[in-house]
């Protein structure tokens, strides 16, 4: 029987479906088509000069904290460094941006973030010199722990916003994260939870072109990073991560955005990890000299450089001052990190728990035995 | 009888009947009230109440900022947890099942189980993983699993079953009140389990880390928790028949785990046998029969046997009983605890 056999075919209307609309209208979300760019653009007359200088140190100062972390490595005073040569603006900017109030989630290449925005460098390397796996009061610093399993610590950075938002309180945390971390299911999870709680969180994401060896062609097929922000329903915002005065801005607004309770806002920073994934890596493995020489004409620090001489507010004495700065504190890190730090064994047992469980407190005083024993021999041995 | 008509009755201080599911309810409710910094979070959790209806009439009666629907994203629930944790709340999270906890593994295992040990102390994370588990409801492929073992040997978190109505209150109140995270384990076949039970008289619930007696006995100990409880005091009657009497202790957390009780009345008896449905390789079996041998070897009769659920990935349910251990099961290991020598 076809329907037009059925009884009462004649007026049968088929019932049009419910009206689908767009949760949201994807066009505003859209990330511009080129990197947004200030230095060597018209825009760059209008910057504030004194923020213009106060990142030009800022990045000096980065830069060699680069450099002696890196060296530290050579020493044995550091087990490991993934340095953020060529990364510095994203860096810099990123710790600039927030209030005392915020919170900043690093991931490891991140420690210079949370040294600019006034951690002690010790207590940012204490990870990597292997002697604590975080050496400072998160809280205190408003700095999470520096995160090693990629983008976990996103979902930290918009459940402690909208705790904060929960509680009335006006603090934004600014999440960092890199290329190959936006593969991970945690990156997803936590642009998704952002964007539905409307959380106050800003994503930056440092694109430096490799996940350790692999190139960012083989992580995704997206358009560009910035263009994932549109499937959560937030702004992407892509940016010359190697111009730190269109980075500071790009992130500034996206600060303020969520501030004032816009919520989220993913920003793909462009740049380029200058040295291998870590002192332990071989990078000529998988790209060559030209690439990387091409990026160093695209050198953050030249770029500023460049940039404020050519206006006057930089000349050869005040870079010399900036310098001397940088000097100083390379000088002051090598100092303390060649000071062997001092470490209680007993402190294994301390923090597990609130409350020391039974087999705790028994494996405790096996390695207090263990330790006496210890000191028992040496102190024989030196009597001998 | 519905919570409303269950509260009511709880109001005027009368001791009825009530279910294991309701007391976890009212566990909830009283933490919540008590403490605005406690947050509920997880999949249909609000408007539902929960699939197991345990959050029941939560979001209405404290909003849906403190017992809030989340997307569908494990990973994302713990992890955001992480995050309102460090920001000094004490989240309550609901992994619908067992088996869809696991995309949250990394969150537990890397984050929230360590937090406290890597900042030194400084920031210990009070989150609540309730997790409805195991099998005996008849449930399809992934809705039955069995995961203690992997929560236990992951050092920082605290794993908790409730095996009675009246610990399922008493220990989810202690687990939210904790400091530290606490994986707690809700034996699904007992959620609709009823006892008589006043949330206005609550007994008296020890700190996180006893073991209790549940049943006396001077012939051979039945080491267990969550849903085989039940399992071992049936198997415990029917044991006099055959001339065992059958102390029956039951753990109420791997960890902490109670060695003090546990080797208390293995001493007394002589005799011991761990019973659970996780599968038994790798099982919490093979974990408490080494504890027990070290600490109990020359007050011991016979091996520590194991009964637990087979080596195997957990069965439809139309074969899921093969798969649990019954009374019989724990009967026949009873019967191998050498007691030649006896006679």
């Amino acid at each position: 029987m076809t329907v037009q056999e059925l009884p009462g075919a004649a007026a049968y209307r088929p019932t049009p479906p419910p009206a689908w609309k767009p949760l949201t209208d994807p066009a505003p979300l859209l990330p511009d088509p080129e990197p947004y760019r200030v230095l060597g653009t018209d825009a760059a007359a209008h910057a504030d000069p004194e923020l213009l200088l106060r990142l030009y140190g800022e990045l000096v100062r980065g830069r060699r904290y680069n450099t002696q972390a890196t060296a530290l490595t050579r020493q044995g005073r550091l087990a490991v460094y993934p340095s953020s040569t060529g990364q510095e603006a994203c860096e810099v900017a990123a710790a600039l941006v927030l209030e005392e109030r915020d919170w900043l989630f690093p991931s490891y290449r991140d420690t210079l973030a949370a040294v600019a925005r006034g951690l002690d460098p010790v207590d940012a390397l204490t990870l990597l010199r292997g002697d604590r796996h975080t050496g400072y009061d998160p809280r205190e610093h408003r700095i999470a722990p520096l995160c090693t399993p990629l983008a976990t610590q996103l979902p930290h950075a918009v459940g402690l916003a909208h705790a904060a938002r929960l509680k009335g309180d006006d603090v934004v945390a600014l999440a960092m994260v890199g290329d190959g971390g936006t593969s991970e299911g945690d990156f997803h999870e936590a642009l998704n939870f952002a964007a539905v709680w409307r959380a106050p969180v800003v994503f930056l994401v440092q694109n430096n072109g490799f996940a350790i060896s692999v190139p960012l062609a083989k992580q995704t097929a997206a358009p560009s990073l910035a263009h994932k922000a549109v499937g959560y329903g937030m702004p992407g915002r892509l940016v010359d991560g190697n111009d730190a005065v269109a980075v500071h801005q790009v992130l500034g607004e996206a600060v303020a955005r969520a501030r004032r309770g816009g919520g989220p806002t993913l920003v793909e920073a462009v740049t380029y990890r200058m040295e291998a994934h870590t002192n332990a890596d071989d990078a000529t493995r998988y790209r060559g000299d030209s690439e990387v020489e091409a990026w160093r004409q695209h050198d953050p620090i030249l770029l500023l450089e460049r940039d404020l001489t050519g206006r006057g507010l930089l000349d050869e004495e005040r870079i010399g001052t900036v310098r001397e700065a940088a000097e100083r504190m390379a000088a002051g890190l090598r100092e303390q990190m060649n000071a062997d730090p001092v470490l209680d064994p007993m402190d294994l047992f301390t923090h597990v728990y609130e409350q020391q469980t039974g087999q705790l407190r028994e494996q405790a005083a096996r390695l207090r035995d263990e330790l006496e024993a210890e000191h028992d021999e040496s102190g024989a041995e030196e009597r001998r | 009888m519905t919570t409303a008509a269950a509260t009511a009755g709880e109001r005027a201080g009368a001791v009825r009947p009530a279910t294991m599911a309701q007391a976890l309810g009212r566990a909830l409710r009283d933490a919540m009230a008590e403490d605005p910094t406690v947050h509920v979070l997880g999949e249909d959790v609000g408007t539902l109440g929960g699939v197991f209806r345990v959050t029941d009439g939560l979001a209405k009666e404290f909003g849906d900022d403190r017992c809030t629907d989340t997307p569908l994203a494990e990973a994302g629930i713990l992890g955001a947890a992480v995050g309102m944790a460090m920001y000094g709340l004490r989240p309550v999270v609901e992994m619908q099942f067992d088996a869809f906890a696991y995309p949250a593994f990394e969150q537990l295992v890397s984050h929230a189980a360590k937090m406290r040990n890597r900042t030194r102390g400084a920031m210990p994370l009070p989150i609540t993983v309730r997790v409805p588990y195991g099998g005996g409801i008849g449930g399809v492929e992934h809705h039955s699993d069995s995961s203690e073992a992997y929560y236990m040997a992951t050092p920082g978190l605290h794993v908790v079953m409730p095996a009675t109505v009246e610990d399922a209150y008493g220990l989810l109140r202690q687990s939210i009140a904790s400091d530290d995270p606490v994986v707690f384990l809700e034996p699904k076949r007992l959620y609709w389990s009823k006892a008589a039970w006043s949330a206005e008289a609550p007994a008296p619930v020890e700190p996180i880390g006893r073991a209790v007696v549940r049943r006396p006995g001077r012939s051979a100990t039945l080491i267990t928790y969550g849903p085989s409880l039940p399992v071992c005091m049936e198997a415990a009657e029917a044991a006099i028949s055959e001339g065992w009497d059958l102390e029956v202790v039951d753990l109420r957390s791997l960890v902490p785990f109670d060695d003090e009780t546990v080797a208390a009345s293995v001493r007394r008896t002589g005799r011991a046998v761990v019973v659970h449905e996780s599968s038994g390789f790798g099982g919490p079996g093979g974990e408490i029969a080494a504890r027990v041998t070290e600490r109990c070897f020359h007050h011991l009769e016979a091996p520590v046997l194991r009964v637990a659920g087979f080596d195997i990935p957990y069965p439809p349910p139309m074969q899921e009983r093969h798969h649990l251990p019954g009374v019989d099961r724990v009967l026949d290991a009873v019967a191998r605890l050498q007691w030649e020598a006896e006679s």
